[in-house]
């Protein structure tokens, strides 16, 4: 991982500000979301361009993870549709839901290993349900994706419980490439990690994102993380979507948006990537 | 298989990933087709049916039209497998690169390595493992009813330690939400027994020890021990469930880490609460099991209420309701505890916590029983 290492401090970043020809592999159009009197997302627009990887920024409560969920089919919107690759998944069948989710590939906030299975089996999981082929073939696959996140070929043997934090995200994200996604959402990749397991996590994305020409969504707090691998940066405030590169969102004059990028934590940020 | 073609898979059951052909010493493999996850029967078959035995190979990847890293790394690992042997002609397809990388890469977190397994001095290590292991859990067991025995004494001295909305709760919980089932399940299991006896009893045309029978049945032993069972299911698993989930969100620690006593917030109030509910709900299941055994003597037996209470009263011997409750203390004490106990000895996993709760019901169902049938000994001996 030396190399993506070195890569990391000029972070370059592919296709950036030329995504906006291609075609968007996800479009959400006019989602709204409502829970009772609540509303959290006002006929929201949200474009995912092919090999970007867009974070997801917004302040508690507003509808980060909703945002997410409608976009994986997991919740219907009240309003809008979400296509992927053209196709409408809000009014899709359960069974086209399914082929179409198998695209995807998902971490949850808290890994959401299923706790009674190892990690090898985790990853397994999905390959069982939708593939038949000899124990040794889901082992040797089960390999790959924990050589792909760093993590020892030993850990697959662990159950989740005996993982440290950062193990857990590790193979979180091996599941969520148990298909070969092109698609991988990722949801807080780096809450609850030290600074040194969160940089070298961002570099596992950064790394993933290049080498498999991934398109990745990920929510984020993390400002390391947001300026170490995002190409572009959809803020939600105020019930819509600002969308914007990472440059074009941090001179946004929104007050939130400033708050947020240019606060004492966010130049924090900053001075620490200036001083690399 | 229907299943999986409608979730729109490509799937061809004789689908050729591989030609081979043969020329002296030398195998040349030619590679074709849709390398992908989602034929992964298939490349598994046509990697294993690559003849062995020959002196060189020759792949040639350009057939290939699609791979997907599941696919390029199968095909890898047969590449690498074959080791000198082998040559590969055209361009090897670009995840090779990736794979090649990742298999350079040093692992970014360590796991102890695992445990040599199935040696001699292992399987003593095992045996004293588990010997400690046992030890351990007893004096756990113990040390539980220790300590719940001074959190009991303590929250009956001073009423702030006693939390008298939380014992209510679980009054609430375990006694008055249980009512409906529990009558219906005396009332139907006295009819049974009426019903059951009196066709015996008829033979000997003495059908009006039906009332005997009924009133002895359900006071001394029915409704005590079916309560107990019913509110063994109910509530024992509840018990576990709840502090097991608590255990798992790390919110035991929680209370700990406020210097909380968490024997006295979530151990005492159950069983406390049992303790005043299971007596109580043991009274309803007496009156519905009467009452059933009137409905039917009086349906079936053309024994009518009017000569039903009398010949009730008759039966009954100044100790027949109390030997049945003054077992239900002992009852709702070892349900709860084992609930409880059980809930608090959940760690790690929710398979733990499911398996904990399936033996907080089974153990206590058990130990009721076994109580019931110590009462029952200690019972005729004392001539109660």
């Amino acid at each position: 991982m030396q190399r993506v290492g070195n890569e990391r401090q000029t972070t370059i970043r592919p296709r950036s500000g030329g995504t906006d020809s291609a075609a968007p592999i996800i479009s959400v159009r006019g989602v709204t979301n409502r829970f009772g009197p609540q509303l959290v997302h006002d006929a929201v627009d949200l474009d995912v361009y092919p090999g970007e990887v867009l974070g997801i920024v917004g302040g508690s409560g507003s509808g980060k993870s909703v945002l997410l969920r409608t976009m994986l089919g997991l919740h219907r919107p009240n309003a809008g549709d979400v296509r992927i690759e053209g196709m409408d998944i809000t009014r899709m069948s359960t069974e086209e839901l399914l082929a179409i989710k198998r695209r995807y590939g998902v971490t949850f906030q808290h890994g959401a290993l299923f706790s009674s299975l190892t990690v090898a089996e985790n990853i397994q999981l999905p390959m069982r349900e939708f593939f038949s082929a000899s124990e040794r073939t889901y082992d040797a696959l089960a390999e790959l994706r924990l050589r792909m996140v760093g993590l020892p070929v030993e850990a697959g043997r662990k159950l989740p419980s005996q993982l440290s934090g950062g193990m857990v995200k590790r193979a979180a994200l091996a599941r969520a490439l148990a298909l070969d996604p092109s698609i991988l959402f990722l949801d807080e990749p780096t809450a609850g990690l030290d600074p040194i397991s969160a940089a070298s996590f961002d570099e596992l994305i950064v790394y993933l994102h290049r080498s498999l020409k991934l398109t990745i969504v990920m929510i984020t707090h993390d400002l390391d993380t947001l300026l170490a691998t995002c190409n572009r940066v959809a803020v939600l405030v105020d019930r819509k979507i600002v969308v914007d590169t990472l440059e074009g969102i941090m001179n946004n004059p929104h007050p939130w948006i400033r708050e947020y990028f240019h606060g004492p934590r966010a130049r924090a940020a900053h001075l620490a990537r200036g001083a690399r | 298989m229907a299943l999986l073609l409608s979730r729109g898979f490509h799937r061809c059951p004789s689908y050729v990933l591989l030609e081979s052909e043969r020329r002296e010493n030398t195998l040349i493999v030619r590679l074709k087709g849709e390398w992908r996850i989602d034929n992964l029967a298939q490349i598994e078959s046509a990697l294993a049916g690559v003849p062995a035995g020959v002196e060189r190979y020759i792949v040639d990847f350009t057939g290939i039209e699609t791979i997907d890293l599941s696919g390029a790394w199968l095909l890898h690992r047969w590449v690498r497998s074959m080791g000198d042997r082998l040559e590969i002609a055209g361009a090897p397809p670009a995840h090779f690169d990736f794979i090649d990388d990742v298999l350079q890469l040093e692992p970014k977190e360590r796991v102890p390595p695992p445990e040599a397994r199935l040696s001699l001095r292992e399987a003593l290590a095992w045996l004293g493992r588990n010997t400690l292991e046992w030890f351990r859990q007893t004096r756990d067991a113990i040390g539980f009813f220790g300590r719940v025995t001074v959190n009991g004494l303590r929250a009956f001295r001073s009423l702030k330690h006693l939390r008298v909305p939380s014992i209510a709760r679980h009054v609430y919980e375990t006694g008055i939400q249980a009512i409906p089932i529990v009558s219906l399940i005396a009332f139907l299991i006295s009819v049974i027994v009426a019903y059951l006896g009196a066709q015996q009893l008829r033979q000997f045309g003495a059908e009006i020890f039906t009332v005997d029978l009924v009133t002895v049945a359900v006071l001394r032993e029915m409704s005590p021990l079916l309560t107990a069972i019913i509110v063994a299911g109910r509530s024992g698993s509840a018990f576990a469930a709840e502090i097991g989930v608590m255990r798992l969100n790390d919110e035991i620690d929680a209370l700990q880490s406020m210097g909380v006593n968490h024997f006295e917030v979530l151990v005492t109030p159950r069983l406390a609460g049992l303790l005043i509910a299971l007596p109580l709900l043991t009274v309803i299941a007496d009156a519905m099991g009467l009452a059933g055994g009137a409905l039917l003597s009086s349906v079936l037996l053309d024994i009518s209420l009017d000569q039903f209470l009398p010949r009730m009263k008759d039966a009954l011997a100044p100790t027949t309701f109390w030997a049945g409750i003054v077992k239900t203390p002992v009852f709702a004490l070892i349900i709860a505890l084992v609930g409880t106990y059980r809930g608090l000895q959940v760690r790690e996993s929710s398979r733990e916590l499911g398996r904990l709760t399936t033996v907080a019901v089974v153990q206590s169902i058990f130990l009721v029983i076994f109580a019931d049938a110590v009462f029952a000994v200690v019972f005729v001996e004392l001539d109660f």
